[in-house]
């Protein structure tokens, strides 16, 4: 163990420091029975790089898993890996890559919104939020992707569910449960997560295209057809300059279509799905492996939203309202992209107060689809609902946080008040 | 058979049949409940034919009101509640208590919207999972889970039981294809989880939902996502001098970055009692034989396909045949799928094991397998979903023998545990039910199953939503988990089981 290791090792069990940097789990267990006791509330952190996501909530104690790393077995033909919860999803894509394979539910890095630069967090708080890439209409989200988890519930007890094998159907799915959960019903420590094969080819079919309504039309119609596409977004004008590549010299709004597979079957699908759109030549540019994944890759880091000073919401609709929301939307200062196909729009706000957050509200939820304030300026923040819930479904989860955390001791008030 | 315990029967409701009956038809249209012992025999079991009992009361609801009201009224008076679909489920899941009121979903049948633009088909859950495929396909798109008893099945029950299938390597079980649903929960409470969107804000529920075998609400509504059916489909046949062959197979197939849309083991046994009951065709000299089958645009699957058939020559495979036509690719399945009924030629009976093991272990997990048969003297055929890892062992007893019956029992259990002891699991895609019940402290602690009923308990802190299953009554490991068929007879002959 080194140094640094051995100090944590000792600060962590000083139950008058305010942070405790745990590397062992029988140090967490700890840690979650002597808060557990005090009634200590307990603030969960990775690596920091989504902690600004959530409500601001009161705590005293912070607990810091950074140190809380590895991975614990990886195995290629059996298409998992298993890592303790601290560890750098970055560690993990790197280790995947030496076996040509990776998380096909591409998390998205929020280095470049928070901090201007890549931070791709923890593995525990990609699980933590559940925010998946531009592959979900395809592959599904990171709750998809987990099998099973080891984590410590509110009174310090170990607890596991599901294993590393993707078919198991034994008892309750609470990989699902803890996915999304804001680190508000466990603290997660190990977790076993299904690896793909890297596709062989990625290419991109971009149309140079500003029109929202006929890049609608364009991900509607290819995310329909059998050419099965893994990427589907829409840039507006403003945003066009971000993108230009060596294959890609247009600075316009562009539709992005990601095909990916075996390469002679790549090239094909392009050709069909060309046809299937009715596109001109002119009209479209073809980005090669590199360059597409470049491009993706800029679309999984939100960097058009690079230091943004302004707010950012997140909006999950059906595909058949996301025009109209647009429309409405229009009517504020503001700048999007559509990413999932159409499910999914991301849109930063310059001016807003709580008059027009309501409003915005409205018209999502008439549409039928949800809202999460990613980023908001910290005067609004603390009157603001990050989260939308209705009281039904309030009610069932101040039960289950309960039944996990009866003393309320893990992120309290992170994703709602009393919960 | 041996017997099963069950909660403890509430007498004070047994006597108050007559009161029941008579408030429930005071709630729902009167011929929706039933009550008399003729009407009540069609519920008494489900595909876990091994253990019947007939309900207190069966209740057919028509509407999520009725539901509601129904469930409401339980609660409030202590009633047991058993949720049933189809009824076609291989676990038990749906088997009634003496002194529950069986809700019969089967007058949810109808599909409520097919929505092509965002791709999904909302629908009542006992509409079956086949039904759904048929509603869409006329406009080339399809529902991708495909439990074997899709014919019958109904997506209600997918969604309590998260069924899988061949194709679930690929496409995922059903909470994978899953957007929403409509509950009640025990207290009367409708909600909905999820929609049309690819994901919902706050705690998963319909991940909690999905799978929870029926013991956290009753599902009134379900939004699956529907897809677009691939272009081409091929399938290959190829047989190998032995299983740790066709091992090496499928994990160098996966490792190659080949995704299977399914992909198949059976081994000697099995090979020969299918072909023989199917003519499929099948080299029944092989110790192991593989289906293995490809779905996608032309050059993609024949990119597959050639690097199969690569793959295959070089673990030594005795022989390979790739379909040529559509009919030829069915024919390599209908030997797969009469697996049941060939096994039933064979014994007066069998039990299917449904264990789960990391696919590496095939050869070890079969080696064990076979030497149990040998220390219990009874016959097995193994079939395996090798591209998930899904092991389905069929035990052949006679059932009239009591002590080959007890033997079989105690063969299925070590199965089970040895599928835990490599890393595996007691369930794929069967669900626990009763019939695996006593076995779940084998995969979890006392603590990971104190976990699972808290949250029971706080959706249902009476514990009146189909009790007794899933979680240990005996809190011993006792020898059960399988599905028994006698005579080769299954509950519904008619639909395949594989």
């Amino acid at each position: 163990m080194s140094m640094e290791g051995k100090q944590s090792f000792q600060t962590s069990l000083d139950f008058n420091q305010n942070i405790f940097k745990p590397s062992s789990r029988e140090e967490i267990v700890e840690i979650v029975k002597n808060c557990y006791k005090k009634n200590t509330p307990l603030e969960i952190n990775g690596l920091k790089s989504k902690n600004k996501i959530g409500r601001n909530f009161q705590s005293e104690k912070t607990l810091d898993l950074s140190d809380y790393k590895g991975i614990i077995d990886y195995k290629p033909e059996e298409l998992y890996i298993k890592v303790k919860a601290g560890t750098p999803l970055k560690e993990i894509i790197d280790e995947l890559d030496k076996n040509n394979q990776q998380l096909a539910f591409e998390p998205n890095d929020f280095g470049y919104l928070f901090s201007g630069e890549s931070n791709s967090g923890s593995i525990g708080g990609v699980v933590s939020c559940n925010f998946a890439g531009s592959r979900r209409f395809k592959v599904g989200s990171v709750r998809d992707h987990i099998l099973g988890f080891q984590g410590i519930n509110g009174k310090g007890e170990t607890i596991k569910s599901g294993g590393t094998v993707v078919k198991n159907v034994t008892g309750y799915d609470l990989s699902k449960l803890v996915s999304g959960s804001f680190g508000t019903l466990t603290i997660l420590t190990e977790l076993s997560i299904k690896v793909l094969p890297k596709p062989e080819t990625s290419k991109t079919l971009v149309v140079k295209n500003p029109h929202l309504k006929k890049a609608i039309d364009y991900l509607g119609k290819a995310l329909s057809s059998s050419t099965d596409p893994s990427g589907g977004v829409f840039y507006p004008d403003y945003f066009g300059k971000d993108f230009i590549l060596n294959d890609l010299t247009h600075d316009g709004g562009l539709t992005a279509l990601r095909i990916e597979g075996p390469t002679n079957s790549v090239d094909q699908r392009l050709e069909r799905l060309s046809k299937e759109l009715s596109l001109l030549d002119q009209e479209i540019s073809i980005l090669d492996n590199e360059q597409s994944n470049i491009f993706w890759n800029r679309t999984k880091n939100l960097e058009v939203f690079r230091n943004l000073k302004s707010n950012l919401l997140r909006i999950v609709l059906p595909i058949s309202e996301t025009l109209q929301v647009i429309q409405k939307l229009k009517n504020y200062e503001i700048k999007y992209f559509i990413d999932w196909g159409g499910g999914l729009i991301w849109t930063s706000l310059d001016q807003l107060n709580l008059k027009i957050l309501n409003e915005i509200r409205e018209i999502i939820k008439k549409h039928q689809g949800y809202i999460t304030l990613i980023k908001i300026e910290e005067d609004l923040k603390a009157s603001a609902d990050i989260f939308t819930i209705d009281p039904i479904k309030y009610k069932i989860s101040e039960k289950i946080k309960r039944s996990f955390d009866p003393k309320r001791i893990f992120n309290p008030g992170k994703m709602y008040t009393g919960i | 058979m041996s017997s099963l315990q069950m909660p403890k029967v509430d007498k004070v409701i047994m006597s108050k049949k007559d009161k029941i009956a008579s408030d429930l038809r005071e709630i729902i249209n009167k011929k929706n409940v039933l009550s008399n012992s003729d009407e009540l025999r069609p519920f008494e079991t489900d595909g876990l034919t091994a253990y019947r009992q007939m309900p207190l009361l069966v209740v057919m609801p028509e509407t999520v009101d009725e539901v509601s009201q129904i469930l409401k009224y339980c609660n409030e008076n202590k009633v047991k509640v058993v949720p049933r679909g189809a009824g076609t489920g291989l676990s038990g899941g749906s088997m009634p208590l003496e002194d529950c009121v069986l809700m019969a979903m089967g007058k949810f049948n109808k599909i409520i919207e097919v929505d092509y633009e965002n791709r999904c088909v909302v629908t009542q859950p006992c509409v079956t999972n086949l039904a759904i495929t048929h509603a869409v396909q006329d406009k080339g798109f399809y529902y991708a889970p495909d439990p074997s008893s899709q014919i019958a099945c109904s997506i209600g029950g997918n969604v309590a039981e998260n069924s899988g299938g061949v194709h679930s390597l690929k496409y995922g079980a059903t909470t994978n294809n899953l957007l929403g649903i409509e509950v009640v929960l025990m207290d009367g409470t409708i909600t909905k989880f999820g929609g049309k969107t690819m994901d919902a804000e706050g705690y998963d529920f319909l991940g909690l939902m999905t799978g929870s075998e029926g013991l956290l609400g009753v599902i009134t509504e379900v939004t699956v996502k529907i897809l677009k059916s691939p272009e081409v489909v091929k399938a290959a046949l190829v047989g190998f001098p032995s299983i740790e062959d066709a091992g090496n197979c499928v994990a160098e197939i996966i490792a190659e970055g080949c995704i299977p849309a399914g992909m198949e083991i059976m081994d000697k046994a099995l090979t020969k009692a299918t072909n023989d009951y199917s003519k499929a065709g099948y080299p029944t000299d092989a110790e192991a034989m593989m289906i293995v089958e490809f779905d996608g645009t032309e050059h993609e699957v024949e990119a597959y396909i050639q690097k199969t058939k690569s793959i295959a020559e070089k673990n030594n495979s005795s022989s390979l045949k790739i379909s040529k036509s559509n009919e030829e690719r069915l024919k390599f399945w209908a030997g797969r799928k009469a697996a049941f009924p060939a096994c039933g030629v064979l014994a007066p009976d069998y039990m299917c094991m449904d264990g789960s093991i990391p696919r590496g272990k095939l050869a070890e997990v079969l080696n064990e397998i076979s030497r149990l048969s040998k220390k219990y003297n009874l016959p097995v055929a193994n079939a395996f979903h090798a591209g998930d890892g899904n092991l389905h062992p069929l035990i052949m007893f006679d059932a009239n023998d009591k002590e080959s019956l007890r033997k079989c029992e105690e063969f299925g259990a070590d199965i089970l545990k040895y599928c835990v002891k490599v890393g595996g699991a007691l369930t794929g895609e069967h669900g626990v039910g009763i019939e695996k019940r006593e076995l779940m402290c084998e995969a979890f602690n006392d603590k990971d199953i104190q976990q699972q009923l808290t949250i029971k308990v706080a959706l249902d802190p009476n514990s009146l939503l189909n009790p007794g299953k899933v979680y240990p009554i005996l809190r011993k490991c006792a020898e059960e988990g399988r599905v028994h068929v006698h005579g080769g007879k299954t509950k519904f002959p008619d639909i395949p089981r594989f």
